[in-house]
């Protein structure tokens, strides 16, 4: 049996990572975007959380990884804000149909 | 001891309040008539105007008797009176107030100019009774008495230019009076034109008086400084010129302008075209009197320049013969009187010239009292004539209008210088005074103008009194004498014609020369004068034989002037064709022409003002046009290059930073496609490329 180490929570990371960078660039939802982006930051926290686990720098890592869900929500609220005043003017989220900062 | 000598001449004047009634009553006068005359003279009658206007210079001449008397009980050397009205121009050193004097000489002259001209005022009230611009007359005439009073009571040069000035103003409103007329307007324009040519050389004259008193310590433009600080410009010279000779060179420019004397004389016979009473009020005892009055008040200044003397003299001379001359020949009969009040004037100027001050003023005078005589006389005959002037229309006139005649007939006597009479005594004076300052020849030329003065004056009696009537029927039906109004100021002014003389009897003839004694304190200041003037006063009243010889040929040649003109127009025993045709006639015809001055000065002076205008004009539209073009042309060029500059250089420049920045906008534009996924792919393959590029 193997014991886990650092290189799987990479791993795991750099999957979500990846996954979160997928959604972002495929979806034409913007609510998917912004699920998007909560992978990726979510890949960059366990990161920071594995490196805070296998090196000794101390609480430095968790440290940031709060930081890091507190700025998700914060984001994340804002973002759904920005959503629905993108619907109000034009009646879609579809990221395509809303290039321009105008109407 | 300079100072006492100040405090002494200060304590000579007698300060009064009474003396600014003088001029400002006519001026009252004027400001009603000329203001309200109109609403006067419609709803209340001509009688009002007439009344007011003739009030202010009998009231005006009353206060001058008061002053008169009133100087005549103050001790000879404290005889002036002052009355300051207020602070007129008090800048730098210069300081004038508006004051009013009187001194034996002004004394004189307004007792002239208000009972002559009061009685000239009220022969006009009979003479201008159809004149439907009744108020606008007696506005101007009384105006006029304002001016002239001002002009001899003014204590100074400034005051008395206001005077001076205020003549010639009045002079162009009264001969211009009936404007409607072409003729009158331009003879009133020409009285003033000309007048201003004198102005100029008594104003240069009033500003080098004061820059050289300035220069010698004493600024001043009063008379009596002037009389005080005037021997201290003695030596003083200007260009190389004694001073003192150039402002009274210049002071008798001013007068030859007043006084019409040649050469500005011309102005005077014109004049005529105004109504007769100004003709006598302008000729007799106000305007041309006032270069010869000038003189007598400066008499400090001209006393020291003996060549100005001269030049008076001869100029006095040579007017008194000329317009003598041109008298004989006149057959307007305000014409024949006109010349003689230039020959008169001429006699006064020689006095002046020769330092015989109180003899010039003396005949000023006598010469008030018969010409204004004369000048009304002739307007009673106007008047019954109709307004015709023509001595050949008149004739027997005598028989029709016994007061004028005689009254024309005594002033035409005095004027011939026929003792008794006034003009005996002020003219022979005259000659003497010439001959005895050693001017020989002025005596002589003085004595020819004196016999034609005789003959002309006499030519004129004869051709409108005496004779057969030549006027056509319808005038002769209407010939009349003139109502009170007019004949009494003539009964007045001939009883003076005659009696005026005797004021001032000369001491060869035992009497004691009473008008120059009471001169004396002005017109004897320092006794540096000219001449000969001292001789009859300070030399113990010495007579010399000549003197009675002279006086003798005096009147042997004015009784030969009215025997020739006797013979001529009342007996016929000589033809007046005779002289008439002399050298076929082209001395009679220059003469009668009036030696063609007036075309001379419209050849040369007035063709010449023209035709300097017209080069004016030239160089104006030319010359200074075309700078003003060429400036306005090298501007537009100017400004159209800067234009050019301005769009292709200055806005090249803006619009090409803009082109350029539009250009890559354009290009760059393209990125910002507004797709996040776009952004997002190239956010990550620029992650992916610079993790390459750090891995390399």
């Amino acid at each position: 049996m193997m014991e886990i180490g650092l290189s799987h929570f990479l791993v795991v990371s750099t999957i979500v990572f990846l996954a979160g960078m997928f959604c972002v660039l495929t979806r034409r939802n913007a609510i998917g975007i912004l699920m998007g982006v909560e992978l990726i930051l979510n890949s960059a926290n366990l990161n920071y959380l594995a490196f805070a686990r296998y090196s000794s720098v101390g609480y430095d890592g968790q440290m940031f990884a709060i930081f890091v869900i507190m700025l998700a929500a914060a984001e994340a609220a804002i973002g759904l804000a920005i959503v629905l005043g993108i619907y109000q003017t034009f009646h879609t989220i579809d990221v395509e149909a809303t290039d321009t900062l105008r109407l | 001891m300079q100072d006492t000598a100040h405090a002494a001449h200060q304590a000579a004047i007698h300060t009064v309040s009474y003396l600014r009634w003088i001029p400002l009553l006519p001026l009252i006068g004027a400001a009603i008539n000329g203001l309200g005359g109109a609403w006067i003279q419609k709803h209340l009658g001509k009688k009002v105007i007439g009344g007011i206007a003739c009030a202010m210079p009998l009231l005006g001449f009353l206060l001058s008797l008061r002053a008169f008397f009133q100087l005549a009980g103050l001790d000879p050397a404290e005889r002036t009176l002052l009355d300051t009205m207020f602070p007129w121009i008090h800048v730098g050193n210069l300081n004038v107030d508006v004051a009013f004097q009187v001194d034996p000489l002004t004394a004189v002259m307004i007792l002239i100019i208000t009972g002559v001209g009061g009685l000239i005022h009220i022969y006009s009230t009979g003479y201008m009774h159809d004149e439907p611009a009744y108020w606008r007359y007696f506005a101007y005439l009384n105006l006029f008495t304002f001016a002239m009073l001002t002009l001899v009571m003014g204590d100074n040069l400034l005051i008395m230019f206001v005077g001076w000035e205020g003549v010639g103003l009045c002079s162009y409103a009264l001969i211009g009076f009936w404007y409607s007329e072409w003729a009158n307007a331009s003879a009133g324009s020409k009285a003033f034109i000309v007048n201003r040519v004198g102005d100029f050389g008594f104003m240069c004259a009033t500003f080098l008086l004061f820059w050289s008193l300035a220069d010698v310590g004493h600024p001043t433009l009063l008379f009596r400084e002037i009389a005080e600080y005037g021997p201290l410009l003695e030596g003083h010279m200007f260009w190389g010129v004694s001073t003192v000779t150039l402002i009274t060179m210049l002071m008798f420019v001013g007068a030859t302008g007043k006084s019409a004397q040649i050469p500005l004389y011309v102005w005077l016979p014109d004049a005529m075209a105004g109504p007769t009473p100004v003709s006598a009020l302008i000729h007799a005892a106000t305007m041309v009197t006032a270069g010869v009055y000038m003189i007598a008040r400066l008499n400090v200044l001209f006393g020291m320049a003996p060549a100005t003397g001269a030049v008076i003299a001869t100029v006095g001379a040579a007017t008194a013969f000329f317009a003598a001359t041109i008298g004989t020949t006149q057959f307007d009969i305000k014409k024949v009187l006109a010349y003689s009040t230039v020959s008169q004037l001429g006699f006064m100027f020689i006095a002046m010239g020769v330092g015989a001050y109180a003899t010039g003023v003396f005949h000023l005078m006598t010469h008030a009292f018969f010409k204004a005589c004369l000048f009304l006389g002739s307007g009673s005959v106007i008047h019954a004539m109709h307004h015709e002037q023509d001595m050949r229309k008149m004739g027997g006139l005598k028989k029709w209008m016994p007061y004028t005649y005689a009254t024309y007939l005594i002033s035409t006597l005095a004027i011939a210088g026929i003792p008794p009479f006034s003009g005996f005594f002020s003219k022979d004076e005259i000659l003497w005074k010439a001959f005895s300052s050693g001017h020989q020849f002025v005596w002589f030329v003085a004595v020819c103008a004196a016999a034609l003065t005789a003959f002309y004056m006499f030519r004129s009696v004869y051709m409108t009194f005496d004779g057969e009537n030549r006027s056509d029927e319808h005038t002769r039906e209407h010939l009349h004498e003139s109502p009170f109004s007019m004949t009494v100021p003539l009964m007045v002014l001939a009883s003076l014609a005659a009696l005026a003389g005797f004021l001032n009897v000369p001491h060869a003839l035992f009497g004691d020369a009473r008008f120059d004694a009471w001169l004396a304190p002005v017109l004897e200041h320092g006794g540096g004068h000219a001449g000969g003037h001292g001789d009859a006063h300070g030399g113990g009243h010495h007579v010399e034989v000549i003197e009675y010889v002279l006086m003798v040929l005096s009147i042997a040649v004015a009784a030969a002037g009215i025997f020739v003109a006797r013979a001529m127009y009342k007996t016929g025993s000589m033809s007046p064709d005779r002289l008439t045709g002399l050298a076929g006639g082209k001395p009679y015809r220059t003469v009668f022409n009036k030696y063609y001055v007036d075309e001379f000065y419209d050849a040369t002076v007035i063709r010449g003002t023209l035709a300097l205008t017209r080069v004016s004009a030239w160089f104006d539209t030319n010359i200074v046009d075309g700078i003003v073009n060429g400036a306005a042309w090298v501007v537009r060029m100017a400004s159209a290059f800067n234009g050019l500059v301005d769009r292709y250089v200055v806005d090249g420049a803006v619009n090409g930073v803009a082109t350029v920045t539009s250009l890559v906008g354009g290009r760059v534009r393209r990125l910002q496609t507004g797709n996040i996924n776009a952004y997002l792919y190239v956010a990550v393959i620029a992650v992916v490329g610079m993790m390459v590029a750090r891995m390399w």
